[in-house]
């Protein structure tokens, strides 16, 4: 008997929290996709075409009850998230939602990794790790917890410090207070040249052109190949001069003139235009007027003209660019 | 280069991120625009307020044909997501949504007609405040199936999703956008949510007609390549969660977690103290045999 009502009551109760979910449960053929991260619901079952497909208000009405099926079973699904009080028990409800599964294109490429500062290569050879340090320090005098650096700091205001002691091995007539007060200057200004040197050299590595590779890959042209050759001959300890060349290889002269300014004659070659070229520099030095080389006049003249057609130009521009801009 | 504080933080909010900002919109009017279109432009501008700029002045420009100048427009308000609306009678009523990535050059953009706009003003039910967050519902096989939708799927989502946040008051879950694909056509429904008692914890939604509402035709496409498409989704490796070594789920959804320990030596292990245990001294010192210097202490 007992058994019974037991049995009676719950399908009682079970009835009737059916009935309570009732008004809040939405049936549909597929399940609905859901990224709770963007609050995002796809719906992927076809539209009920024939009663969409009708006159204008009958077309509303379906498709806000279409809406109001979709946003329940969204609704259901964010309430099902770990939700907390913020702010207190009063506050209001909120939930932790996750993140946002579905992709999306990027705006900007991702940002590449700079490199590594000389400390921070240091560092990484030798295996030293980030200490964490405390960001208070007790202080004796003041017997309280003070900060390490800053306002109210631990060793006492640096600018009062009205005694500085004179270091062993140091001139007894120096300036104590000034040593320091230099010493500070320099390594602040240290630090700053140490700083920009690393954002220069982020920055050269950021811009900088890929060489072509010396290691054969696979598409290379005739000129690089031959190029890569040259350098690999030379590239031994004396300088390619006993390299032996392969049977077809045409042998190129030693060409010990190969830079401008670094040219150097062979010792007993030709005496008369030697001769003739000391006996023509005699001559300048000894004249008293001043000697015309024509090729570097013209040069000059040249480069000038150049300069200020190179001026013109952009100030032109300018003005142009400045027009074309304003909207 | 930078020479102040601000013009240096000003910089650094456009260079790329590994987390990125909200992406912001700009929506432009062409050469030709009439009154429905304007009247387009300034309700989704009332939508996506903080993140849109609406450009007062008409822009006659031909965006099929030549992107240079939105290229130019969003790279001076660094604005990735753009809203282009025209009207002439091969196409009327005309709106160009798009989107682009890398340094400011156009990705997507598709070409959508209005065929019917019923305005924010022309609603006269109460409005929910600016800048909520929406909830994007798609209903519509096509969403799925078809290419071009799948990009205007997504688009679309990018458009209106709003900033990303951690957390949100599930009573502030106001405002609802509702897209359905049929027929060719597409019906974006805007609604206000309430939620009413039901008997359990879920709420039952009631919904209110409220917002822009506009039946889209798509008509000319411009999308990107798929490798170029691909190369926009990749996400830098320092994105993706770290997996945490040493834990493991099972089916059931138990954790299970593995500890390594060093070799423990079993006699000296520290366990409870029981006083009446412990060595006398007497015992102590015949058991050692001899006098040790160090006294150590029983435990």
């Amino acid at each position: 008997m007992a058994a019974v009502r037991v049995e009676e009551v719950l399908a009682a109760a079970e009835e009737q929290e059916a009935e309570k979910r009732r008004s809040v449960t939405v049936e549909k053929e597929l399940e609905l996709e859901f990224d709770l991260g963007n609050l995002l619901a796809l719906d992927r079952n076809p539209p009920a075409a024939a009663g969409l497909r009708g006159a204008a208000p009958g077309r509303e009405a379906k498709l806000r009850a279409l809406a109001r099926d979709n946003t329940q079973l969204l609704v259901a699904q964010l309430w099902e998230l770990p939700a907390e009080r913020a702010g207190g028990a009063g506050g209001p409800l909120v939930a932790r939602l996750p993140e946002p599964a579905f992709r999306l294109p990027r705006e900007k490429p991702p940002p590449r990794p700079r490199p590594p500062t000389r400390w921070e290569q240091f560092a990484r050879l030798k295996g030293i790790r980030r200490r964490k340090r405390t960001s208070l320090v007790w202080d004796e005098e003041a017997k309280e917890w003070r900060r390490r650096w800053g306002y109210r700091r631990a060793g006492g205001d640096p600018a009062r410090a009205w005694l500085a002691e004179v270091p062993e091995g140091a001139d007894p007539e120096e300036d104590q207070f000034a040593r320091l007060r230099r010493e500070k200057r320099e390594r602040v200004a240290r630090n700053e040249l140490n700083r920009l040197r690393n954002l220069a050299r982020a920055h050269r590595a950021g811009t900088a052109i890929p060489a072509a590779p010396l290691h054969p890959t696979g598409h290379q042209s005739r000129e690089e190949l031959s190029h890569v050759a040259r350098v690999a001959r030379v590239s031994t300890a004396s300088l390619g001069r006993f390299q032996p060349r392969l049977p077809k290889e045409p042998s190129e002269p030693p060409s010990r003139n190969a830079g401008k300014k670094r040219r150097f004659e062979p010792l007993l070659g030709n005496l008369a235009a030697e001769r003739s070229r000391q006996l023509e520099l005699l001559r300048d030095m000894g004249s008293k007027k001043p000697v015309l080389d024509i090729t570097r006049a013209v040069n000059k003249q040249l480069r000038q003209e150049e300069a200020e057609a190179a001026a013109a130009k952009g100030k032109k521009q300018s003005q142009r660019g400045k027009r074309g801009r304003r909207q | 280069k930078p020479k102040t504080k601000r013009a240096k933080r000003f910089l650094e909010k456009r260079e790329p991120k590994l987390k990125e900002n909200t992406k912001n919109a700009m929506l432009i009017k062409g050469g030709n625009a009439n009154l429905t279109v304007t009247e387009v432009l300034k309700d989704i501008y009332a939508v996506k307020k903080p993140f849109a700029v609406l450009y007062k002045k008409k822009n006659i420009t031909r965006p099929f044909e030549d992107q240079t100048s939105l290229e130019f427009f969003s790279k001076k308000s660094d604005c990735s997501l753009f809203l282009f609306g025209s009207h002439n009678k091969k196409r009327p009523n005309n709106l160009i949504i798009g989107s682009r990535m890398f340094d400011y050059h156009v990705l997507d953009m598709i070409e959508l007609g209005v065929e019917k706009f019923v305005s924010l003003k022309d609603v006269k039910n109460s409005k929910c405040p600016e800048g909520t967050k929406p909830m994007l519902i798609f209903a519509g096989d096509m969403f799925d199936v078809n290419e071009e939708y799948r990009r205007l799927k997504s688009l679309l989502i990018d458009f209106f999703r709003g900033p990303s946040v951690p957390s949100i008051r599930l009573a502030g879950l106001e405002y609802v956008l509702h897209f359905t694909a049929l027929d060719g056509k597409i019906y974006m429904r805007s609604y206000k949510v309430l939620l009413k008692k039901s008997g359990c914890k879920i709420p039952r939604i009631e919904l209110e007609e409220m917002g822009p509402s506009l039946d889209l035709v798509m008509r000319r496409t411009h999308l990107a390549s798929d490798d170029l498409y691909k190369l926009s989704l990749k996400q830098p490796k320092a994105l993706k969660p770290k997996k945490k070594k040493n834990i493991s789920h099972d089916v059931f959804g138990t954790t299970y977690g593995r500890i390594h320990m060093q070799k423990q030596d079993l006699s000296k292990l520290q366990t409870r103290k029981m006083k009446g245990l412990k060595k006398r001294p007497a015992e102590k010192s015949a058991e050692d045999g001899g006098a040790s210097p160090k006294k150590s202490k029983s435990g």
